[in-house]
């Protein structure tokens, strides 16, 4: 495949000079690269932020959409052609504040769709704000005594809804974060990848060294098939590990789960309306 | 109806049937009045008589006092009565629930102890050994069904059509329901005999053997017939009342017809699943109710800004908030139609009559698509559980339009055309990509801040209205185009308002019909000028499709006529309403 097949020459960026993001799409790019898949059969879907703008700068179909919201179009991509690679990029506030919920319910219906998520700890495109995963302590101009509740776990989250891929990367580690994106995109069914991610303009605590020295891989003998000893590495705090904590490639996805799929994967657009089965449905009534 | 010739301690009272007669079946939830309903509505239509039906009903699973109205008609009926002649009380509280519909006339029907309170010289009643009878069979469960064999006897109809029934509804229960139900019929036929060979109760009304072969339709399923007829194959939605039974129909035939129907966490993620959906090729829809929709909002919005079909049933009921959950109302038109931030197109339709309901189910599936707008289908509790029969639905007429390109490598999801009408593509199906973003953006699709872009792309968008303006469906004069008093309505209003159109015989009056409320027909300025005198009536307490009347052609409507007590117009209310207007 052409190098500069997912390139965006003119794209105007908008991220701030050293932001993870630059490193983020890089990964996603050469995931996409080696696992040779061609940008009209991408979908990038995204919510609001810095990160929901990673979509527009790199070649594929996008649908950058409302904030918090994206995994609801996702899964509806998705299923209405499963065809697709699908995609859903957005950052932390997005996914784990404002769709919390959709979060959660997305995990449950496990359509096959890779969920990356840039987690740093921090709202930027709004200007400093703490977001759900900020520690504790964390002083912003809006919680100015600092964040007293609790940082949400979305691993620890994720596992305990059976979610059928979780894993955590952080973006300094290129390769790393390129291998496990390429991994939950070659899994069937819902991957979340939580992207550890300094800010350097609004988040001064947790920055490239403060994840340098705040990380550490998962053993080569942690067992990803074991859900408890996943859910309990994924609430180890301190130093935070990193890759692959879960698998579950039994679970039959969204997609699987319609009546309509259940001969052909076709995609709902080149269906026919069955306008004999209506009229025959229509002259029961009589 | 029937004619009282007689009153007093109801053992001399007796009754004749002509032309039109109004049952009332009234209960506690939970003691299976809908079952009464849907066997009667159906041997009533097999047994060759018009027929229309409506409920009303409470908010809980046992217990209040629901009422179900089953008109049986020599001539086409379809409208809700405030009359009632014959008053099945399966309940204590029925008589008191329907109080002030009850007159010297309304023959009332139960069981001894559903009637001991009530005095045989104010009302006229006759006990019926219902619950008597059900204990035989094992419990008052089979109540309801003796009840059914009872009207479905004094309203003549073969006992071998109302087995046939019972068999199609109960065979799936198991042999020992089903012969016991069958049994229950039979008591229901023998109280009934006896009640006419005694002369208690006479009932005459022609029936029509062409009826038989006619369609039974409801205000629900003709939507789900169009919305399948126009295409439509993905549903997600949240459920609430009253739009739940749509979501059911879609659920009901998704394996039939290759649908999906998924049961989103909330009505946000329903319609942003069905924009994703769309996005992607499927036509999708979203059914909810007021305080439902008001979460959809701002996906609206994003539909707008998008460019991305879908289509919207919002079955009303009064609010504001949860409101009167299983009531009717005609509330929700101004959230329709200010609903997203912004400015953008739009269609919402009223249907009124059930044919309407199945072609702009139908049609709002190709103008989505064609304009690629959001389109509201506006009902509301009333016609949604609403029955009549019709002689037949435009079926053979449906005609669907591809509005899908495959896409050339240079593709544009928002290229600037004369009409603003940008081809559509979708991922996946040719050598382009497609780009949207709820940011305001360029032609490709991507974000931008340049501002004289923002201001093309806003008349682009908006340009689409003016095609739109060009297709809008008209409204529907009934009566001469020679009238003095023009009424109004939209919507769900329409038989109440016709019927009582009829019954005046009136040529002063004619009834203009908008079953497009938005954008409005260019007729509207002209119908409203050759009326001496304009009224409205509406299903709510601002009158707000008069107020868009006004706003849009300057017309300030004579009269409004609103309702929004959560029952729909009566055809009695109405000509009451028309009388006043004439002046007597």
């Amino acid at each position: 495949m052409d190098p500069r097949t997912f390139e965006m020459e003119d794209a105007d960026v908008a991220w701030c000079p050293g932001c993870g993001n630059y490193f983020i799409i890089g990964a996603v790019k050469a995931a996409l690269l080696e696992l040779e898949i061609d940008p009209k059969d991408l979908v990038m879907v995204s919510g609001i932020g810095q990160a929901g703008k990673l979509p527009h700068y790199l070649k594929a179909n996008v649908f950058n959409g409302l904030h918090g919201r994206s995994l609801s179009p996702a899964t509806g991509i998705k299923v209405a052609n499963p065809q697709l690679t699908v995609i859903d990029v957005s950052g932390d506030g997005c996914m784990y504040g404002e769709g919390g919920n959709h979060f959660m319910h997305t995990i449950r219906r496990n359509p096959d769709i890779t969920n990356l998520v840039h987690n740093n700890m921090v709202y930027a495109l709004t200007k400093g704000q703490a977001s759900p995963t900020s520690p504790k302590n964390f002083n912003t101009p809006l919680q100015v005594e600092g964040v007293f509740l609790e940082p949400f776990n979305p691993l620890a989250v994720a596992i305990a809804l059976d979610a059928s891929f979780v894993a955590r990367v952080y973006c300094g580690h290129i390769s790393q974060t390129m291998d496990i994106i390429k991994e939950a995109i070659k899994h069937k069914g819902y991957a979340l990848v939580d992207i550890f991610q300094p800010c350097v303009t609004f988040n001064k605590v947790n920055t490239f060294q403060w994840f340098e020295e705040h990380t550490y891989y998962l053993e080569d003998t942690h067992d990803s098939m074991d859900r408890n000893i996943a859910f309990q590495r994924a609430t180890e705090t301190g130093k935070y590990p990193l890759g692959i904590f879960y698998r579950n490639p039994h679970k039959k996805t969204f997609e699987e789960n319609q009546s309509t799929y259940k001969d052909k994967m076709i995609p709902l657009y080149k269906r026919e309306i069955e306008i004999e089965k209506l009229k025959d449905l229509i002259e029961k009534t009589r | 109806m029937f004619n009282k010739i007689s009153g007093g301690n109801g053992n001399i009272t007796s009754f004749l049937g002509d032309d039109d007669v109004s049952l009332v079946l009234c209960g506690e939830a939970g003691q299976g009045i809908q079952t009464v309903e849907s066997i009667l509505v159906q041997v009533i239509k097999k047994g060759g008589y018009h027929l229309f039906s409506t409920k009303e009903y409470m908010s809980r699973v046992r217990g209040g006092q629901n009422s179900t109205q089953i008109r049986v008609s020599s001539s086409r009926a379809r409208a809700f009565l405030n009359r009632i002649d014959l008053l099945l009380a399966l309940s204590n509280g029925a008589v008191e629930h329907l109080q002030k519909r009850i007159t010297s006339h309304t023959l009332i029907m139960g069981d001894e102890k559903h009637l001991i309170s009530l005095s045989s010289d104010q009302y006229n009643l006759i006990e019926v050994p219902l619950l008597e009878e059900a204990q035989k069979l094992g419990g008052p469960i089979y109540s309801n069904v003796i009840a059914a064999g009872l009207l479905s006897c004094l309203l003549n109809i073969s006992i071998n059509l109302f087995n046939q029934r019972i068999r199609d509804m109960f065979a799936r229960k198991g042999t020992e329901i089903l012969e016991n139900d069958l049994k229950a019929g039979k008591a229901g036929y023998k109280i009934g005999k006896n009640l006419v060979q005694t002369g208690k109760v006479k009932l005459n009304i022609q029936n029509s053997p062409e009826v038989k072969k006619e369609l039974l339709l409801n205000g629900t399923d003709v939507v789900g017939w169009g919305c399948l007829a126009g295409g439509c194959n993905f549903m997600s939605s949240y459920p609430m009342t009253p739009s739940t039974p749509l979501q059911v129909f879609m659920a009901s035939n998704a394996n039939e017809f290759n649908l999906i129907f998924e049961q989103a966490e909330d009505e946000i993620a329903a319609i942003n699943m069905a924009l994703g959906a769309s996005y992607a090729g499927a036509h999708s829809m979203v059914a909810t109710s007021g305080s439902g929709f008001a979460l959809m909002e701002e996906a609206v919005g994003l539909a707008g800004m998008i460019e991305t079909p879908v289509v919207i049933y919002i079955g009303q009921r009064p609010g504001p908030a949860v409101g009167l959950p299983t009531r009717t109302s005609q509330e929700d038109l101004n959230l329709a139609l200010y609903s997203g931030p912004g400015e953008f197109p739009r269609i919402i339709f009223a249907p009124g009559k059930m044919e309407d309901a199945f072609v702009m189910s139908q049609l709002a599936f190709n103008l989505a698509d064609k304009y690629q707008i959001p389109v509201f289908i506006l009902s509301d509790q009333y016609f949604a559980d609403i029955y009549y029969n019709v002689p037949s639905i435009p079926i053979e007429d449906v005609e669907n339009n591809k509005y899908i390109i495959k896409t050339n490598a240079d593709y544009k999801r928002h290229l600037l055309t004369p009409d603003g009408i940008s081809p559509r593509g979708i991922p996946g199906y040719g050598e382009g990509v497609v780009v949207v973003d709820s940011d305001e953006h360029d032609e490709d699709g991507h974000l931008t801040e340049d501002l004289d872009l923002r201001r093309r792309m806003v008349d682009k968008r908006l340009k689409k209205l003016e095609e739109i303006q060009k297709e809008v469906i008209s409204p529907e004069l009934v009566g001469g185009e020679d009238y003095q008093f023009l009424i109004l309505g939209w919507g769900s209003t329409y038989w109440a308002i016709h019927e009582a159109m009829d019954n005046m015989k009136d040529n002063r009056f004619s009834f203009l019909h908008f079953k497009q409320v938005y954008p409005l027909h260019s007729s509207t300025k002209e119908y409203l000028a050759e009326a001496e005198k304009t009224l409205i009536f509406e299903n709510n307490a601002n009158g707000q499709f008069g107020n868009l009347i006004k706003l849009e052609t300057g017309h300030e409507i004579h009269r409004m006529v609103l309702k929004y007590n959560g029952m729909p117009f009566s055809v009695e209310e109405v000509v009451k309403n028309l009388k006043n207007v004439r002046g007597g």
